[in-house]
């Protein structure tokens, strides 16, 4: 086909990376603080007690800073797939570029419209209209990850659609499938669940800082009841659904679950690796140990990918060279297939053109026959269909880990919460202090998993990450790389700054001690 | 009834919603101008203060119009959204990042620690206003002007424009007089809008001098965008346009734009009045100090924008030329996504109605009040 730059597909890599990790710094805050200060108002609004409002304010206000820079890195994410992975966006437009079409109309204009009541509405509107409307921001931010996560669970486990030949792409074939794809509806309670856990988390370390220097102390005490409460409901549930989640990449993506768990030889009864530390020589085939040390907890993994302690979960090996016992094909023989409708795709084209109908009806069916494995058909050794192990590996034991920390902080919290006895517990505060930051890391890692853990695919088992791209030089990539990577560092220090500095002022004066 | 849609009026249907979407977008650059003037009419913290907090309310509109103008096309047009960010690169690029640093300067320019000083967010939102929207009108040129890609068997577009060895991809857009001249009467277009905005939302009572600077801005641009105007029109009416026949041949006639209008004379009531519409607006701020310019010039806008982007594509017009490989050219047919989809969205689109409701509503409601000093100063403000 076309030559392939993959100069220009890694620096695409890296732009792409770089702008959907700074854009997932903000977004998760703005998922769960828009309902943290829905909550805060709710409770002014009920019991009327001003106190209630200036801490709505106050952590409004540091929503409004960090809500503006994850719309300024959110643009260009949306064009990206334009400008970079141009091919991508032809091949699969039809699918994939409706969720973000609908997300646009109605989740975007819905925060648009209402974040301006949110924060300059307090004396325009009446008190009712201004709580909805902090109440449609915090339904519209979610609504927004509905839809993208739609689309990354599309890409996740394509379905709703069929190949067609004439135009050699993608075209939806069922609407519904899509929306209610599985690996979609995980991805979003997963993630909007862990962005809820994440904002409970900051408040949470931000009202510990407060206690810490002795100021604010009833605000601080208010928020982190309200914090704690929500934190702990979706801290379990982020544990729930982060179970769902591996269950769900079990089935739909066996590869990606055996480079998370470090797992080549595959195995019945199979244990999960708790705690590990990679053999970095390790490669697909050979007979070393994968892992230099490891707990393992037995029958864990057989477990949690196939709901069944005796069941068989494949390794990265039989992913690979295939085993007949449980009837995996190999990489190679679908490589081979792969290749064959490949060239029976082009054979089909060529008679079009030369209108050899004959010839037309023949290649066509030869090619449907092999569709599904036509991706392959792109790759040029079985090893190319194993993603990166380590970095998925480390980040997922890394998410989960802090995963079952967090219900447990702040069960704490909640506990010397009532028993009001927070205030002399300085060695809590200063964990609640620090887990604000382990939230992120938290995050950050899942999307790692998530990402790094389908390599080499853009769309799982159909289209190659090198066939996605652009023709285009790479020194255009590369120049648009650290033009964002230095804006979007300078704009991430200035919100840092102004954040810092506004939490240092604090709450309105006057209204609160 | 939607299911009854054929492909063809299925496909012309979504430029038509892609257009209002575009067209809407060219209204509410109005905050875009409106950042433009800040420095030429507010002149103490105050009337800064007045001016930025009366537009910062609105930026979000203009912003998530652009986003939603990308989706549609995405979801509506992928051979063309495709094409056309992938092929004219750094056009499009500089755009996004002249929207990025819009969207944290208003939040970011008064707060304290903000890192890079006050002057530099109004220096993010001017390089918006300016850079930014002359920009866009050189892309929305290309569409006349034609571009230089082709396209392979799959698709995949190679773009081939070199200035001293360099590829342009895309930048080449901004060196034509046409787009150039539409990009720039954009750019005044939307500083007339924008001072009839402010003059619409603002209560002058303690900043007379902000009033009688905003007063006069509307016609002085007016003036500068004028001739500018008249040439891209002219043009419009003599160019040659690309035209696509009954086997989908493309092929360069003569004065297309024009036989495009007397087809569509509908398109021709549109412009006029579209022009008119502006001109009323400007001129009843200027003589007879009224502060309504704003719905008329804003109306205004919208028809001439709507005329902009379906002139160069109904009609058996290609709306995305190729300069290089005419056959590579884009028309709404070639370039649209597939009936199933088209069909799906436009159950969707079914929404749009209700999205527009609540947005006029909330409008009403927060500004049926003028914004005061006071308000300024007491509470919320950029
Ligand atoms: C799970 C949630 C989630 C995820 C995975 C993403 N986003 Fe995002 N995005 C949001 C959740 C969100 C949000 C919470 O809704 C934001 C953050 C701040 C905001 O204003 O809205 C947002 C803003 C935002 C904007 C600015 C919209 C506006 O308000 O006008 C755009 C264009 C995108 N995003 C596009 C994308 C794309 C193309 C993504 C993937 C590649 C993406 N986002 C990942
Ligand atoms: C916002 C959170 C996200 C983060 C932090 C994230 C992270 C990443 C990372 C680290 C990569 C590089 C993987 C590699 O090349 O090894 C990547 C690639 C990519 N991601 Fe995401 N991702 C996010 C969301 C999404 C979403 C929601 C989509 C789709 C809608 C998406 C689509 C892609 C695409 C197209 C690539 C480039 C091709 C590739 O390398 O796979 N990402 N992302
Ligand atoms: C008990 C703990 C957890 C488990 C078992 C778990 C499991 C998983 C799994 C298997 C994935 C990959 C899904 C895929 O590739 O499609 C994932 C992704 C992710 N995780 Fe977790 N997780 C846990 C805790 C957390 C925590 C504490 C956070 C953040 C605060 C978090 C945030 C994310 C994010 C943002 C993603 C990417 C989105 C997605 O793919 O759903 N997770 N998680």
């Amino acid at each position: 086909m076309v030559d392939i730059d993959l100069n220009m597909v890694n620096w695409a890599r890296a732009q792409f990376a770089l702008t959907a990790m700074y854009h997932w710094i903000f977004v998760p805050l703005t998922l769960g603080l828009s309902f943290l200060c829905a909550f805060f108002e709710s409770i002014y609004v009920r019991t009327g007690n001003k106190e209630w409002r200036s801490i709505t304010k106050f952590w409004m206000m540091l929503f409004g800073i960090n809500f503006a820079i994850g719309v300024a890195t959110g643009i260009i994410l949306e064009f990206q797939f334009g400008t970079n992975w141009s091919n991508y966006s032809w091949i699969v437009g039809d699918i994939f570029g409706a969720p973000l079409a609908i997300e646009g109309i109605f989740a975007f204009f819905l925060e648009a419209t209402f974040f301006a009541v949110m924060f300059f509405g307090w004396n325009r509107v009446s008190k009712g209209f201004h709580l909805f409307s902090t109440w449609m921001v915090a339904i519209g931010s979610n609504l927004s990850a509905v839809w993208i996560l739609v689309a990354n669970g599309w890409m996740q486990n394509p379905v709703g659609m069929i190949f067609n030949p004439e135009t050699a792409r993608f075209e939806m074939n069922s609407f519904s499938e899509v929306v209610f794809n599985p690996v979609a509806i995980s991805k979003f309670v997963h993630t909007s669940s862990s962005g809820f856990l994440l904002a409970s988390l900051f408040v949470l370390s931000i009202s510990c800082w407060y206690m810490i220097r002795g100021r604010h102390i009833q605000m601080a005490k208010k928020s982190i009841v309200v914090a704690s409460v929500f934190g702990l409901l979706s801290a379990s549930y982020v544990a729930f659904t982060g179970d769902e989640s591996a269950y769900v990449v079990a089935q739909k993506q066996p590869m990606k679950l055996a480079a998370i768990e470090g797992l080549y030889k595959g195995q019945t009864k199979a244990p999960i690796v708790a705690a590990g530390i990679l053999n970095p020589d390790k490669k697909p085939g050979d007979n070393q140990d994968p892992f230099l040390v490891k707990i393992k907890i037995p029958y864990l993994l057989s477990l949690l990918a196939n709901r069944s302690l005796n069941s068989f979960v494949p390794g990265i090996d039989d992913l690979v060279y295939g085993n007949d016992e449980h009837k995996i094909e190999s990489i190679a023989s679908k490589i081979a297939k792969g290749k064959t409708a490949i060239n029976d795709l082009a054979m089909f084209k060529q008679a079009r053109k030369t209108n050899n109908s004959q010839e037309a009806t023949l290649s066509l069916a030869n090619f449907r026959k092999n569709q599904e494995f036509m991706g392959y058909g792109y790759l040029n050794k079985p090893e190319e269909a194993v993603p990166p192990v380590a970095i998925p590996y480390y980040a997922f034991h890394i998410m989960v880990a802090l995963g079952t920390l967090f219900p447990i902080i702040f069960a704490v919290f909640l506990f010397y919460a009532f028993k009001d006895s927070l205030t002399q517990k300085k060695w809590l505060l200063t964990i609640g202090l620090i887990s604000g930051f382990l939230g992120y890391i938290a995050s950050q890692a899942g999307w790692v998993v998530a990402e790094v853990g389908r390599q080499p695919w853009a769309i799982n088992g159909l289209l190659p990450v090198k066939m996605a791209t652009t023709n285009l030089a790479p020194a255009n990539v590369q120049t648009t790389f650290f033009m964002f990577l230095g804006l979007f560092t300078l704009l991430l220090l200035a919100e840092i700054t102004i954040m810092l500095k506004q939490i240092s002022i604090g709450p309105e004066r006057g209204e609160i001690k | 009834m939607i299911s009854n849609l054929d492909y063809a009026t299925l496909q012309q249907l979504w430029w038509l919603i892609c257009s209002i979407v575009g067209a809407l977008f060219l209204f509410l650059t109005f905050v875009q101008g409106g950042q433009t003037l800040l420095w030429q009419v507010a002149k103490t913290d105050l009337e800064k203060s007045l001016v930025l907090t009366s537009l910062g309310r609105k930026w979000k509109m203009p912003f998530t119009t652009l986003v939603l103008f990308g989706g549609a096309l995405f979801a509506a047009f992928p051979k063309f959204y495709a094409t056309s960010f992938g092929g004219a690169y750094w056009v499009w690029m500089l755009i996004l990042f002249s929207f990025i640093i819009q969207a944290v300067s208003y939040e970011y320019r008064k707060k304290p620690n903000n890192l890079l000083g006050s002057i530099v967010y109004e220096l993010f939102l001017f390089i918006n206003g300016s850079v930014g929207i002359l920009l866009i009108g050189a892309a929305l040129g290309t569409f006349y002007t034609g571009s230089n890609f082709t396209l392979d068997l799959y698709n995949r577009v190679t773009w081939d424009y070199s200035l001293l060895g360099i590829n342009l991809r895309g930048l080449e857009a901004a060196f034509s007089l046409f787009n150039l001249s539409l990009g720039i009467f954009l750019v005044f277009n939307a500083r007339i809008l924008g001072a009839l905005y402010l003059l619409n939302s603002i209560d002058f009572s303690s900043t007379p001098e902000l009033e009688s600077r905003l007063r006069k801005a509307p016609w002085n641009n007016f003036l500068i965008a004028l001739p500018f105007l008249l040439y891209v029109l002219i043009c419009i009416l003599f160019m040659q346009g690309f035209n696509v026949d009954d086997a989908g041949v493309v092929s360069q006639v003569s004065s297309k734009y024009l036989s495009n209008l007397l087809a569509m004379p509908y398109l021709l009531v549109m412009l006029l009045s579209g022009i008119i519409l502006v001109l009323y607006g400007v001129l009843s701020s200027y003589f007879k100090k009224s502060n309504k310019g704003i719905w008329f010039s804003g109306l205004g806008t919208i028809l001439v924008g709507l005329v902009v982007l379906c002139l160069p594509a109904f009609n058996n017009t290609a709306f995305y030329p190729s300069k290089l490989d005419l056959q590579s050219s884009l028309t709404i047919f070639n370039a649209s996504s597939s009936m199933f989809t088209l069909t799906t969205m436009t159950y969707v689109a079914l929404g749009i109605p209700i999205v527009l409701a609540y947005v006029v509503y909330v409008w009403k409601l927060m500004d049926s009040k003028k914004l005061t000093a006071k308000e300024v100063i007491e509470e919320e403000s950029y």
